[in-house]
């Protein structure tokens, strides 16, 4: 028989675990159900196709594409920069790097992901967006180029990290046998290692714009507030997790048609990083495989 | 033809001084086993001929490897060049995780062969000659994965044939097979030697029996007995080589 002070301990323990569960179905039941009242107004087809978002104004649209364009804008940009820098550290941390340095680096690297993203945020629009009008003409003070940017720089260690742990995971008797080949180191990395972690360093890409696209100060701050349905990186736009933050900072009633979009926008986000978290956790599950 | 010549050969790991002035010659198209206990050297001493120890920390050689001649490290000689004449085949199979056509063709690949047609042909014919063509061919494009070890180790030997190389050298390639795999692998091992020079390390004494002309024994570091292998197993001169040959150690 347990002890009872080591009972209470094991229930505390299991409570905690199902606290978790709890918070999450919760959050989805009332995401699912406010979005629910808003499928009942709104055409579900309307929703997704629908090009003008103005639930703010007067006359009321509500085609999530604008905001849809601009969360997928800005995270494309962010991958352009993240993924050739972040898998470049990878190979060379991996490959050519010595100890000395490797560890020197490292931390420097987790500091990137440990600034507040408010910081980030200024950033962009105090330092990259001035910098980026002095050579592009019409640049707008705000728009998806910068925030991209500097999203980018954010996602880096993820990206890196990520793909140095799949690259490390390559066998060391594949390297044997490329070298043995004569290939050369560079060979090696692109011929081999790279394409035996690619499912790692897919991994990486995924879960790295599952954050960008979940990522909400940067863009909030610096690519502006104006639903616009386009792929034009130089004028403001606005992302689905702004839209998110500007209406629920305002005084919008409760059950107005505001407040529920916010939800129906949610939602949206939810499913898409939801899908890409799966993706990735099912490859990950594939590649530890992959060797045995 | 391209004798294998080492010459008063001395290898530290760090302090570890992993082999003792070991001078050897081995004969072309004929296959010289290299035996002895773990850690006598012999792995270090299949290494040294096409460089793969260099990729190892504190590694440090003194004395000469001489292929064709030629002081193989001599730092006006290009590792890659040497490694596409002396191939090498490992202890566990390692093909890629790729197709099985493609794992023959890398090694062309790198070199920048484009053309399919020639790819084709010489994939075919090193599966041919590692007599793995018949199993293998109507499924080219499936993963290297999905064969056997067997099977792999040899499409590892197709591999390191596909780029012509002179010298094959493998690192107990037996070692991680079953007995129909081993014997299938020794077969091998007796065709090939008409035209390749081959170079092999083996724990089991029946195989160096089996398949080698020359036997090599090494014991601590040093090479303690060099002769055909007929004369090895059968009188050979030190007794610890008898010893290590009839089972008393190792």
């Amino acid at each position: 028989m347990p002890k009872p002070k080591e009972k209470l301990i094991v229930s505390a323990l299991a409570l905690s675990g199902w606290l978790t569960i709890f918070t999450t179905v919760g959050i989805l039941f009332i995401l699912i159900f406010e979005s629910s009242q808003f499928f009942r107004e709104v055409g579900i087809w309307e929703f997704l196709t629908g090009t003008q978002w103005t639930p703010l104004f007067s006359k009321k649209e509500y085609g999530i594409l604008p905001l849809l364009t601009a969360t997928l804008l800005t995270s494309v940009i962010a991958l352009l920069v993240a993924l050739p820098i972040g898998l470049s550290i990878a190979i060379y941390l991996n490959e050519y790097a010595n100890r000395k340095f490797r560890r020197a680096i490292k931390p420097m690297l987790e500091v990137l992901a440990s600034v507040p993203t408010v910081v980030y945020g200024f950033f962009a629009l105090t330092i990259i967006t001035p910098f980026l009008q002095s050579f592009i003409p019409g640049l707008s003070g705000f728009n998806s180029i910068s925030p991209g940017i500097v999203m980018g720089i954010m996602i880096i260690p993820m990206i890196s990290s990520l793909s140095e742990d799949a690259l490390f995971a390559v066998p060391k008797s594949l390297r044997d046998a490329s070298y043995g080949m004569g290939a050369t180191r560079f060979q090696t990395v692109f011929r081999v290692l790279i394409p035996s972690a690619s499912s790692g360093i897919i991994v990486s890409v995924i879960l790295a714009i599952s954050r960008a696209i979940g990522e909400t100060m940067i863009v909030a701050i610096a690519a502006g507030q104006q639903p616009r349905f386009t792929l034009n990186p130089m004028v403001p736009v606005e992302t689905i997790t702004t839209y998110i933050v500007q209406v629920s900072l305002g005084d919008v009633p409760r059950d107005s048609m505001e407040y529920r979009s916010i939800f129906a926008a949610g939602i949206v986000l939810f499913i898409i990083t939801f899908v890409m978290n799966n993706v990735s956790l099912w490859l990950k599950r594939r590649y530890h495989r992959q060797y045995e | 033809m391209n004798k294998l010549i080492a010459k008063n050969i001395n290898v530290w790991y760090g302090d570890n001084h992993a082999l003792k002035d070991v001078s050897m010659v081995i004969e072309p198209n004929q296959v010289t086993s290299l035996i002895g206990p773990s850690g006598c050297g012999k792995s270090t001493f299949l290494r040294l001929f096409n460089r793969m120890n260099d990729y190892i920390d504190n590694f440090k050689l003194g004395g000469e490897i001489l292929i064709n001649d030629q002081n193989i490290y001599d730092p006006s000689v290009n590792t890659e060049e040497l490694r596409k004449k002396v191939g090498m085949v490992f202890q566990k199979p390692n093909p890629f995780p790729s197709s099985i056509y493609e794992n023959v063709a890398f090694g062309l690949r790198i070199q920048g062969m484009k053309k399919k047609s020639q790819i084709d042909e010489i994939v075919e014919s090193s599966l041919r000659k590692a007599v793995l063509w018949d199993e293998v061919k109507d499924s080219l494009k499936k993963s290297a994965y999905s064969l056997s070890g067997g099977q792999q180790q040899r499409l590892c030997i197709a591999r390191t044939l596909a780029v012509e190389p002179e010298i094959i050298l493998m690192d107990e390639p037996a070692s991680a097979l079953d007995p129909i795999s081993t014997s299938k692998l020794e077969n091998l091992i007796t065709e090939l030697k008409k035209n390749y020079t081959i170079v092999i390390v083996t724990h089991n004494m029946q195989q160096a029996g089996r398949v080698s002309d020359m036997t090599a024994f090494f014991f601590m570091g040093s090479l303690i007995e060099y002769d055909t292998t007929r004369t090895m197993f059968l009188k050979p001169q030190h007794l610890q080589t008898q010893n290590y040959i009839t089972g008393r150690f190792g």
